[in-house]
């Protein structure tokens, strides 16, 4: 059998045990043990991988496919490069960091969650647009009922909210797959198929877009961003590190695999349009996040700027840009899934989000303010740590662009540096450091030790990819080689 | 020379074992572990001074550039990749000694200051840290490199800045000067882009070797508005200098840094991360004079300004750590414009040698005034001249050794400032007059403010101090440093700097102009007599003095309501005019739209809702109503 599809039988068999058994104990285990298992399946994945990528130039490896659905041309297909294979990884360590983060949630809360990592994973691990799209559902469902059910705050509108405008930009994007589907002879969903066929130019013009914009509103492409900062504020904690630190990544990578990768033609003439939207979103969502006085707020604004950096460098069509922007997707998803795990471990205590009801927790919580000041250093972009790497390359990438336009948006897209600054220190100043604000907060307590296993797991990340960027660069700077082959 | 990697190397590894095991560690043991592997890293780099002046740095009598060790670290294009290594020439060189030497001294003399701190441990981890950065950021040899490097040293200097980070003051200080450096390093960061796009290299050898043609020739005929984009990138370039060097307008994050432990401030807020401006200018000094000569110009017309602008103020203020750093914006500066009105090679590049030789000097007496002050705060526990007085009695190492440093600073020979301000002096004459006499004005005034300062804290009135708070003199492992650092002040003017530093390398011969001394000399001299007339006795007169300005020494005292200005754009419009707007146009405008489709959907659907409401008759109704509206149809065609 297929390595890959473990990725999508070890939730499985984790939520059917979730039925089996009732006590804590057991839950923790399953969860545990499963989520480890999908880390170490990552890690014998990226082997894996690189060993055959040594031996073979195909774009995609560890391909297997099977017919699902005959007369629909409907495949099971699966298959990986290396941006899949760190797509992948990244969803692992946040699942897998996710479950420590949501120690005390009850049974039913974890099988949601499983079939929420089921999508993700199937996701990453799809070449079948069908199966692509499917798998893609199955992510935006379970989210609903986990902010609905287990959220705080306004979570029923938030829920329904987040759950319509997602749904409403897949509806773009099945009317998308469709059209590409079609136009290309109706005979295969296979996205290695499907770039040896060519759509037509007139098509591409309005199937690009809508597959842009069905991805982009998960990637928070301005003006559909709005459902994130509602929805993360009111999602429990575990389901805010999943949601910004995967599921928002899906849209970009969405629109990298399907957008662009199949219409290289109109990305090259459109891609202006959405240039605009996604530079907007960089600098607005910064400075959104500057006045904000809700920490999910801040870092759900802060996401819109970040995310908008990916999918604006994606659309500036070079290696070293999009190298960047898949640097800027892992980099993001880990200090974000980071930023979630602290709040919601500072909300636990303090049971306020609000900045201006906190103060001083430096003294009283000296762990967790540590680590927290180490996400907003990764997120303002230190060197050393993720945020830097994948900026600059996005930066580094987007100037070499030949277009005034694109240089001179690229500056525009660079100022979001300072306002980050403002941001994070703002909240830094006013949360962390400073006079204790309120006393019954004295004697609240430093994080516990599952609270450590998930913040010092995803700190070693974030460090790990901030000293030795190259090793994520060269594997995805080479997977992109046959992609903007078909772009030049 | 491999072995100069352990320079860089050692304050890295001393930040990560302080970081991550300090709080299991004796705060004693953190302390000694930090100064012991800082005095290692500073015997290296004394080592690499030796070998790299004495034997391997010269070939056929020029100074050239030697790279030990590079590696690739990051790879953006086929051209563009960051590479991390070690450059050494003569300047990088000068600042290993230096930096190594101020923050040994400063990481033993905190071991007495900042005993019994709390996070005494992450005080040492931080200044490891610090080192590390600053260090890292001479020896680039790259300008992405030294980006790296800059960020870090900005973060260090922000943790060191708050580490009392209950006080407020100290918080949003710290936040300030963040900011304003990060505003800084945007454009330093936007002029990198453009440069490398244009040349393909980060490359320092790359950028300044042949008298920076790759760069000329690179950038021939593009300009944007008026002005070539060679000198729009170094203009930017400077820019991040300028922050981080403290130039008008992006200088008043500094004076507020002063909230950070006093040691700190010796260290980073005056020695050494504080001249990296003047560093980056003379690292790309080829670039700038053949590619960008008038932003070269404009560095030189800046420098000036901010180096009145800067003494002025020193005047004025009463807290003693401000005025140090008034005086170090201002001595700064005085860098900035013999780099501005310097040529290239040989004796023409004498302003270039002039700013490295006032660097060198500079670091080693202002560290020392720095070290005095906190001294002096250890013992009567205010920053406030008004709390002090007669101090000379009660500590005679600090009071001598600040007297050296006073005339260092004031420039009267044989201290080792007269030496480095004479050859800017020199410099600045020959090229323009304007900055010449601008110079010399400052010159005088800071010889007046160093001793108003110098008499307000060891002479004036004769103050009391009731038992308890009797000033003591520090313990030794505090007034050792001041003693070296002394004894450096009075040395370092007789270093042969222009046979180790110059522009193009090659070592060249400088003398003292007479002239210039006896008129730098004689405005210092008049200075001090001013100073002692008003403030070693004490007396009404400075007071009086003051009220007759009346409004001037009023808006000098407010540091020339720049801290206003600074509260009114980040308050008013960035917050108020920009952020909340935006946020508000988020959530009406565009979430209400959202909201609104939501609205609409439901509206639509209530307007539906009676079509299906469960009454047969209703249906049938319908249904009959339908055939008919269809047979009319049909019918009619």
């Amino acid at each position: 059998m297929n390595i890959l599809s473990f990725f999508v039988i070890v939730p499985l068999a984790m939520l059917l045990l979730l039925f089996a058994v009732r006590n804590v104990a057991q839950i923790r285990t399953i969860m545990v043990v499963g989520a480890s298992a999908l880390v170490g399946l990552a890690a014998v994945l990226a082997v894996v991988f690189l060993q055959q990528r040594a031996a073979s130039p195909e774009a995609m490896l560890l391909v297997a496919d099977t017919v699902w659905y005959p007369s629909l041309n409907i495949h099971y297909a699966v298959g990986v490069d290396g941006i899949s294979v760190l797509m992948l990884a990244l969803a692992a360590i946040i699942v897998f960091t996710g479950v420590f983060s949501s120690w005390n949630m009850p049974r039913e809360y974890f099988m949601w969650y499983c079939l929420l990592s089921i999508g993700v994973f199937g996701f990453f691990i799809s070449i079948d647009l069908f199966t692509m799209f499917l798998f893609y559902e199955v992510a935006l469902i379970p989210m609903y009922l986990l902010i609905g059910v287990w959220g705080t705050g306004r979570k029923e509108y938030s829920a329904m909210k987040l759950t319509l405008m997602l749904m409403a930009g897949s509806a773009f994007l099945l009317v998308g797959i469709l059209g590409i589907y079609f136009t290309t002879g109706g005979s295969s969903m296979n996205m290695l198929e499907l770039a040896k066929a060519h759509i037509p130019i007139l098509h591409q013009y309005w199937i690009f877009p809508a597959t842009f914009l069905g991805f982009g509103v998960l990637g928070a492409l301005f003006p559909f961003h709005t459902w994130s900062p509602d929805g993360h504020a009111s999602a429990p904690t575990a389901v805010s590190m999943l949601h910004a630190g995967v599921l928002m990544k899906l849209g970009g990578y969405g629109c990298f695999r399907v957008a662009i990768s199949l219409m290289p033609e109109a990305a090259h003439e459109l891609a202006w349009i959405f240039l605009i939207l996604t530079g907007i979103s960089v600098v607005y969502g910064a400075l959104s996040a500057v006045v904000q006085t809700d920490l999910k707020y801040i870092n759900a604004y802060s996401s819109v700027s970040h995310c908008g950096l990916v999918l604006f460098a994606i659309l500036m069509l070079n290696q070293t840009a999009m190298t960047g922007a898949v640097m800027q997707m892992l980099s993001h998803g880990l200090m974000t899934a980071l930023f979630f795990a602290l709040i919601g471990l500072i909300y636990g205590r303090t049971h306020t989000r609000d900045i201006r009801e906190m103060g001083g927790l430096m003294k009283i919580m000296p762990f967790a303010s540590v680590c927290y000041v180490i996400a907003g250093l990764a997120s303002l972009g230190l060197p050393g740590l993720s945020g830097f790497v994948a900026e600059m390359t996005v930066f580094v990438g987007a100037f070499q662009h030949s277009d005034t336009f694109h240089r001179v948006l690229t500056i525009a897209a660079t100022c979001s540096i300072v306002a980050t600054a403002v941001y994070i220190l703002r909240t830094i100043g006013k949360i962390l450091y400073g006079p204790v604000h309120n006393e019954h907060h004295l004697h609240l307590t430093d994080a516990t030790w599952y609270e450590r296993v998930s913040a010092v797991g995803l700190i070693i990340f974030i460090t790990l990819m901030g000293m030795f960027p190259s090793v994520v660069s060269d594997i995805i700077s080479q997977s992109l080689e046959p992609i903007i082959a078909r772009l030049m | 020379m491999e072995f100069t990697l352990l320079i860089v190397a050692l304050p890295l590894l001393l930040f990560f074992v302080l970081g991550l095991g300090g709080s299991r560690m004796q705060p004693r043991v953190a302390g000694i572990i930090g100064t012991l592997g800082m005095g290692t890293a500073a015997a290296l780099s004394y080592a690499a001074a030796i070998r790299y002046f004495f034997a391997e740095g010269k070939v056929e009598g020029v100074f050239r550039e030697i790279i030990p060790y590079s590696v690739e670290w990051l790879r953006f294009t086929d051209k563009l990749h960051i590479d991390l290594g070690i450059l050494l020439d003569p300047i990088s060189v000068m600042m290993l000694v230096v930096i190594t030497t101020v923050s040994l001294m400063v990481h033993l003399y905190s071991l007495g200051y900042m005993r019994g701190e709390r996070g005494f441990q992450r005080y040492y981890a931080l200044l490891s840290l610090f080192s590390f950065s600053m260090l890292g950021l001479v020896v680039a040899t790259n300008i992405f490199q030294m980006y790296i490097f800059w960020e870090l040293v900005g973060v260090s200097s922000y943790s060191l800045i708050g580490f009392y980070y209950a006080k407020p003051s100290a918080v949003s200080a710290s936040k300030k000067a963040f900011i304003v450096t990060r505003f800084a390093d945007l454009g330093f960061l936007i002029g990198i882009l453009v440069l490398s796009y244009y040349t393909g290299t980060f490359d320092f050898a790359a950028l300044n070797g042949d008298k920076a043609q790759l760069v000329v020739s690179h950038t021939a005929g593009a300009s944007f508005m008026g002005i070539s984009i060679a000198s729009w990138a170094m203009a930017l370039i400077f820019m991040g200098g300028a922050g981080k060097s403290a130039m008008f307008p992006l200088h008043i994050w500094l004076p507020d840094a002063m909230e950070g432990p006093t040691p700190v401030s010796a260290l980073i807020h005056a020695a050494t991360m504080v001249v990296a401006g003047v560093f980056l200018v003379a690292r790309l000094f080829p670039v700038y004079y053949f590619a960008a000569p008038d932003v070269l110009t404009m560095i030189g017309y800046v420098g000036a300004f901010t180096a009145l602008f800067a003494a002025v103020i020193a005047i004025t203020q009463t807290d003693i750590k401000r005025v140090l750093a008034f005086s170090t914006i201002s001595q700064i500066a005085y860098m900035m414009v013999a780099l501005g009105v310097s040529g290239y090679g040989d004796h023409e590049g004498l302003g270039y040698m002039a700013s490295m030789f006032h660097l060198f000097t500079h670091a080693f007496f202002k560290a020392l005034l720095f070290l005095g002050a906190g001294s002096v705060i250890h013992a009567v526990h205010s920053n406030e001249m008004g709390d002090m007085g007669n101090l000379r009695k009660y500590m005679p190492i600090t009071h001598i050794t600040f007297l050296i440093a006073c005339l260092s600073i004031a420039g009267i020979p044989p201290f080792s400032g007269f030496f480095s301000k004479d050859e800017i002096l020199a410099a600045s004459l020959h090229h323009d007059k304007l900055l010449f006499f601008v110079l010399w004005v400052v010159a005088g005034l800071t010889a007046f403010y160093m001793f108003r300062l110098y008499f307000n804290i060891f002479w004036g009135k004769a103050k009391t101090y009731d038992g308890h708070h009797r000033p003591h003199e520090s313990p030794l492992v505090m007034s050792l440093p001041l003693m070296l650092l002394a004894l450096l002040s009075c040395g370092a003017g007789f270093t042969a700097f222009s046979q180790l530093v110059s522009s193009n390398g090659a070592p060249f011969h400088t003398h003292i102009e007479w002239e210039v001394a006896a008129l730098g000399v004689a405005v210092a001299l008049l200075g001090i007599a001013l100073a002692t007339k008003l403030y070693m006795r004490g007396g009404e007169l400075p007071t009086l003095i003051a009220a007759a300005m009346g409004r001037f020494y009023r808006a000098a005292l407010r540091k020339f309501y720049m801290d206003e200005l600074w509260l009114f754009v980040t308050r008013k419009v960035i917050f108020r005019f920009i952020s909340t707007p935006i946020a508000r146009f988020d959530r009406r405008v565009i979430d209400g739209s959202m909201d609104g489709v939501g609205w609409v959907a439901t509206r639509l659907a209530a307007a539906v809702k009676p079509f299906q409401n469960g009454k047969v008759q209703w249906y049938a109704f319908v249904f009959v109503l339908g055939a008919a509206a269809v047979a009319i149809w049909a019918l009619c065609l």
